[in-house]
């Protein structure tokens, strides 16, 4: 089977909290250097079958309608591991 | 006949029996709806109480708006049927995109509850018409993701139309943009608030104060006179 990775980003412009209390936590922790912290998620998608074009249009569109919520948040699809 | 107002129960749904019973004492009857239903039993309005709909997994609201029973509040609300959302109510308006914007994490990543202080800034719209505009009213607010983020040309377009239906006061609880804390459509028959009108209904209860009940009655003078 094939990988698929959507990963998911509040956009730029938008205030991410949680990124930012990890980035105040870092230099407590020793951490230094680190101007900036946003977090986001990633999805792994186990695609039966070929990734071909028509798969990667639908998980496009999977992304687009459910996984992200484009008003707030940017995606990316990539393949990671082509299927035998 | 009384107006009936249905009362969507999702899997995580916390707050349908306080709604139903504000519903009951607004003098319209309450008909509860589950989710996986299809059918609105002839309800004319309905409401989309509080709670985790599917444990808030993903983004608060985002599964529970392709169940079923949201493809048909979609197709009646785009129709005109008032509908409202109160806290994750309003965030799967907004995940419908039948309201702009969006829900995230209160900015201090904090749960927070209270009495929250509100300007009632559009007495219009089929949830509203018992207020006045300008009136402040108090009722409780409880929620993570009550953060409301719009792009700036919404923000201004709601603001020139508008259809800013309350705004927060002394203090903004949750980093929302402008202080809003529930808006409205463009034809003022779905509105969507984080604070919980539904447990301002009754004096014995909590601050004592009934500063919620003008949502339902204002729906049942909208659905008895129209």
């Amino acid at each position: 089977m094939a990988r698929v990775v959507v990963d998911v980003m509040l956009k730029p412009e938008i205030l991410d909290p949680q990124g930012q209390a990890v980035q105040r936590a870092l230099p407590r922790l020793g951490f230094e250097g680190i101007a900036d912290v946003r977090q986001g998620k990633r999805f792994e998608l186990e695609v039966e079958g070929p990734v071909d074009d028509a798969a990667l249009a639908r998980i496009h569109e999977m992304a687009e309608t459910f996984l992200a919520n484009t008003v707030i948040e940017d995606f990316t699809v990539r393949v990671e591991q082509a299927g035998s | 006949m009384t107006a009936r107002v249905g009362v969507v129960t999702f899997p995580g749904t916390l707050d349908d029996r306080d709604t139903q019973r504000a519903v009951r004492i607004a003098g319209l009857e309450p008909v509860p709806l589950w989710h996986r239903d299809k059918d609105l039993h002839q309800v004319d309005a309905v409401v989309l109480p509080g709670g985790f709909s599917y444990g808030d997994y993903l983004r608060a609201g985002a599964i529970s708006r392709f169940s079923p029973v949201m493809g048909t509040v979609i197709e009646q609300a785009k129709a005109g049927m008032p509908v409202l959302g109160i806290c994750n109510g309003f965030q799967v308006l907004t995940e419908t995109h039948l309201l702009p914007g969006a829900m995230l994490r209160n900015n201090h990543l904090h749960f927070i509850c209270r009495d929250q202080k509100l300007r009632v800034e559009n007495a219009d719209t089929a949830w509203t018409a018992d207020y006045e505009a300008g009136q402040e009213i108090s009722v409780p607010l409880k929620n993570i993701d009550g953060r409301y983020v719009a792009d700036e040309r919404t923000l201004d377009e709601l603001e020139a139309e508008g259809r800013v239906v309350f705004r927060y006061l002394d203090g903004n609880p949750n980093g929302s943009l402008r202080d809003i804390a529930g808006i409205t459509n463009a034809a003022g028959n779905v509105v969507g608030l984080m604070p919980h009108p539904e447990h301002a209904v009754e004096p014995l209860i909590g601050t004592g104060r009934t500063d919620g009940l003008g949502f339902f009655t204002s729906i049942l003078k909208k659905l008895v006179t129209s």
